[in-house]
């Protein structure tokens, strides 16, 4: 098990690095930091000046191993729209973003998870067609519209809800809805799939043959196996949420991570959006290696591999 | 028990039973998904004939007529169907070009994407060996990779327009066709005929050509009707936050951007965009399914 | 008990509902089961062998499937009138199946001691120790070596045959009057395969277990069964003592299926096998189901099926050839 974590965790590291090569590139690529960085009435002698203290005249590689060293010790240079250190920046907006997907990952999995299993003991009723529609529904919806829609019905229309902002919970209810809505779906469907394969396997027929409840047939006996590729794809589908967090801070209006993502693109401000990237990309590797161990604690047959 | 009693039963049970395979035929038919080809046939349409039908100019704008409600509210008109925007521009000639923008950019991704994906597979899936290890590591970073991020990241550099959003698009979305088709390619390696075919002295291109892709072209197919969602679907998304196609062409997500500063006052600007979205959407998902069932039963995916 | 008969099953009719017809997968099956003897159930694959022990367990595929009408009498009472929850009573209790394949029989993520103990959790009152030792009872009845240890493992650290034997472990737990076994060595290797019915009849012995074995292999019949039933398209077509049976076959069909088994001691230049297809059981032809394949069909065979008649006691057969 041990041989198991360290191998995924030399893999994820590997990605992570290759990861980190691609973003630092791409932000050089798109123009000179020194220009960008100076004020307008500076000479081409303080800009060439500014080239310099910020290294910027050194080879590529000896560039890229600043950029890492530094980054590793929470280093990530300075946001030119701010002025601080872009961890700084970045931290004092990542809770905000960690509350909305936060209580997103509750909805879906209150409601996703449960949805598909009952569609899938169930199958054929009323709750499956009804299921079956609303996880199609959740995929063929952009969640930007999804957000409007709300805004239009709850605030416009019904006026209960305030438009954007965070405060209250009251401002919390719409965003983390739709951010959770395609996600949601998308659980629901898979668990649906996987529940059902499940259910047709022979051990499945041998637990009822033995007299074992039916209730205790799904909990016990079909439940842990359907998990195990839940668990796996969902932990896939978890990009769609961090996706989703982008555009459902915009349409809100919800000051977390995906709306500076936004507004430091619009804002040239390339360091900040080096940092955000290269810190959501972390998060999402180590995510899943995180995953990939609980997968290998909960089927038994991957930890003797 | 004589036959006539026999038979008798048989009548009374049939109240389920159907009949025998004329109706097969017909069952299947019925169960295909019409509307949703319907939508997809006018969304087609308007991409590509949307100059000859469209009843205004998407991009005149016209100061007296701004803000104008659709129809059948007060103060609509039959002239400006839907409705018009803060510019005074009609909402449905907009949305009929958008229809072709969106038509052009999801053809073109999945075209190229899958044009890319099936040659990876091939290569992968047929030759194997260290070909395979390396084109799957590369496909694996490509499909862990959060894609929004990296689409954000590559239009910032790249700037936004039309050819940039089908680019990065398309590097985001090869990745999808090649890991399914190459778990194909391997299930439809292991057939006799592709033995035959090497005791017969094809070459390995022919083989791959001839014997191996029609028979993984089914799966493409589907992938490709359902990818076409997706890429509808990213593209809007783009679009809403400013980094897809540029205005002043009405792309449906720049067009919900534009309704949300004016939700209050004019709710039709962003909400006849993102219905368009979801009537092609789903469309292009429901007919994708419908092709799976029928063309591999087997195909049992997520 | 009626006449010592631990189960009697009476024009028992399954059928499946479907879009492309009604499919008769047990039209009118009837036999009895005496307390400790061993019925052989024997056909062609489709012929119903499955659903006929499924339905002795009401264990029948939903929404499709549906027991239509007959009887299941097992000690004295119908199977057939009783509620879901009295049935669950009895499975594991006083019936009990093995499947065809040991390899996907067992949970893969629960232990073999969790599988095997778990008969026995729901069925008796036992407290905790009890269990345990009831668990290494019953891997050391089946031959399983060190039981303590092997309790902890998961299903796919063992061979085929150990997962076969823990499955009849398992099975066996409670101590049941029947047990229903469908193709239990199918999938195992020849050699295994011998060892494991051994075990089986060892058991029975000990424990005055009924027995039915549902196979196509003549070999395991001979081997195993007291009684053996032919079945053809949902029905039996022939019933009769083993011995009997062999030795004086009645049905074409049965004497068909003897004669595909290959013989050592004669020497052919081709193989025979029965011509013909199985019928579709949606689609089935008025009459005898096996007079297209008969080769002493006659015309009465095509227009109505032949009632049982008994060609000495015990022995019973439904074909026009013998009225």
């Amino acid at each position: 098990m041990l041989r198991y974590i360290l191998k995924r965790f030399i893999q994820a590291a590997i990605c992570l690095l290759g990861i980190s090569i691609i973003i630092f590139m791409l932000s050089h690529l798109s123009g000179d930091p020194a220009l960008l960085m100076s004020p307008p009435e500076a000479t081409p002698e303080d800009i060439d000046q500014l080239r310099m203290t910020l290294g910027l005249n050194e080879p590529f590689h000896i560039q890229y191993w600043v950029f890492i060293s530094n980054a590793v010790q929470g280093d990530f240079g300075e946001s030119i729209r701010w002025g601080k250190p872009c961890l700084e920046v970045w931290l004092s907006r990542f809770p905000n973003t960690l509350l909305l997907g936060g209580v997103a990952m509750l909805f879906t999995i209150i409601v996703g998870l449960p949805t598909g299993m009952i569609s899938a003991v169930k199958l054929g009723s009323w709750f499956d067609n009804f299921g079956k529609t609303f996880a199609l529904m959740g995929q063929s919806l952009p969640v930007f519209w999804v957000g409007l829609m709300l805004i239009l019905f709850f605030s416009v229309v019904l006026g209960w809800l305030p438009t954007s902002g965070m405060g209250s919970w009251r401002h919390l209810l719409m965003p983390a809805f739709t951010l959770g809505w395609y996600f949601t779906a998308s659980l629901a469907r898979l668990s649906r799939s996987a529940m059902l394969d499940v259910l047709d396997s022979e051990y499945i027929k041998m637990a009822r043959i033995k007299g074992v409840p039916e209730s205790l047939v799904i909990a016990k006996h079909a439940l842990r196996n359907a998990l195990v590729p839940i668990v796996t794809l969902a932990a896939l589908n978890l990009i769609t949420l961090i996706n989703g967090t982008v555009i459902t801070e915009t349409v809100f209006n919800w000051p977390g991570i995906g709306r500076l993502i936004v507004d430091s693109i619009f804002a040239r401000d390339y360091p900040l959006v080096q940092t955000c990237v290269l810190i959501a990309s972390a998060l999402f590797i180590f995510t899943n290696l995180f995953v990939d161990i609980l997968y290998a604690y909960i089927d038994p047959r991957i930890r003797y591999q | 028990m004589g036959d006539l009693e026999r038979s008798q039963r048989v009548t009374n049970i049939s109240w389920l039973a159907k009949r025998n395979s004329v109706s097969k035929i017909r069952t299947a038919m019925r169960k295909a998904p019409w509307v949703s080809v319907v939508i997809l046939i006018v969304f087609l349409v308007c991409g590509l004939f949307g100059t000859f039908i469209m009843p205004h100019d998407p991009l005149k704008t016209n100061f007296t007529e701004t803000l104008n409600p659709p129809f059948w509210q007060e103060g609509g008109s039959l002239r400006y169907f839907l409705g018009t925007d803060y510019m005074g521009r009609d909402i449905l000639s907009r949305l009929i070009q958008g229809a072709g923008i969106s038509m052009q950019v999801g053809f073109i991704v999945i075209t190229l994407a899958g044009i890319l994906g099936t040659v990876v597979a091939l290569l992968s899936g047929y030759l194997g060996g260290w070909v395979d290890t390396i084109l799957m590591r590369i496909t694996d970073t490509f499909l862990s990779m959060p894609y929004l991020m990296i689409a954000i990241a590559l239009a910032a550099v790249l700037g936004p327009s039309k050819n940039n959003i089908i680019l990065i698009l398309v590097i985001l979305g090869w990745a999808g066709y090649a890991r399914v088709l190459r778990g194909e390619v391997l299930r439809v390696k292991e057939g006799d005929f592709v033995r035959l075919a090497i005791v017969a002295g094809c070459s390995k291109t022919r083989i791959m050509l001839r014997h191996i892709f029609p028979n993984i072209v089914n799966t493409l197919v589907v992938l490709a009707t359902l990818q076409l969602g997706i890429v509808i679907i990213m593209e809007s998304s783009l679009s809403f936050l400013g980094l897809g196609v540029p205005p002043p062409e009405p792309a449906w997500g720049s067009m919900c951007a534009d309704g949300r500063l004016h939700i209050f006052n004019a709710w039709w600007i962003c909400f006849w965009p993102g219905l368009v979205i979801l009537l092609v959407v789903l469309s292009a998902n429901l007919l994708g399914d419908w092709l799976r069932v029928r063309l591999d039963p087997k195909f049992r995916q997520l | 008990m009626i006449s010592g008969n631990v189960i009697e099953v009476k024009d028992l009719k399954t059928y499946f509902f479907t879009s492309r017809g009604v499919v008769k997968a047990v039209d009118g099956v009837s036999f009895r089961l005496k307390e400790g003897e061993t019925l052989g159930l024997v056909g062609e694959s489709g012929c119903g062998k499955s659903i006929t022990c499924l339905s002795i367990l009401r264990l029948v595929p939903r929404p499709a499937g549906r027991i239509v009408s007959g009887e299941i009498i097992f000690d004295g009472e119908n199977l057939l009138s009783k509620s879901e929850k009295e049935m669950r009573h009895i499975r594991g209790r006083r019936i009990s199946m093995i499947l065809q394949d040991p390899m996907t029989s067992l949970n893969p993520v629960l232990t073999i001691g969790d599988q095997v103990a778990e008969p026995v959790r729901i069925h008796q009152n036992l407290d905790k120790i009890m269990v345990r030792e009831k668990v290494k009872e019953m891997l050391r009845l089946v031959r399983i070596p060190s039981p303590e240890v092997r309790m902890r493992e998961y299903p796919h650290q063992m061979s085929g045959g150990m997962r076969q034997r823990i499955v009849g472990a398992m099975v066996l737990s409670c101590q049941p009057q029947l047990l229903i076994a469908d193709e239990p060595t199918t999938s195992l290797d020849v050699t295994i395969q011998a060892q494991f019915l051994r075990l089986l009849k060892e058991i029975q012995q000990q424990s005055n277990l009924s027995m039915i074995i549902v196979t196509h292999d003549f070999g395991i019949v001979a081997k195993v069964c007291d009684r053996l039933a032919v079945m053809y398209a949902g029905k039996i077509v022939e019933s009769a003592d083993v011995r009997d049976l062999f030795n004086n076959p009645i049905h074409p069909y049965t004497k068909a299926l003897l004669n595909s088994l290959p013989k050592m001691e004669v020497k052919v230049d081709k193989l025979f096998s029965i011509e013909g297809q199985p019928p579709e059981l949606h689609d089935l032809p008025p009459g005898c189901s096996f007079a297209p394949r008969c080769s002493e069909e006659k015309e009465i065979c095509k227009k109505a099926y032949p009632p049982q008649s008994v060609v000495k006691d015990g022995h019973n057969v439904c074909c026009w050839l013998h009225t």
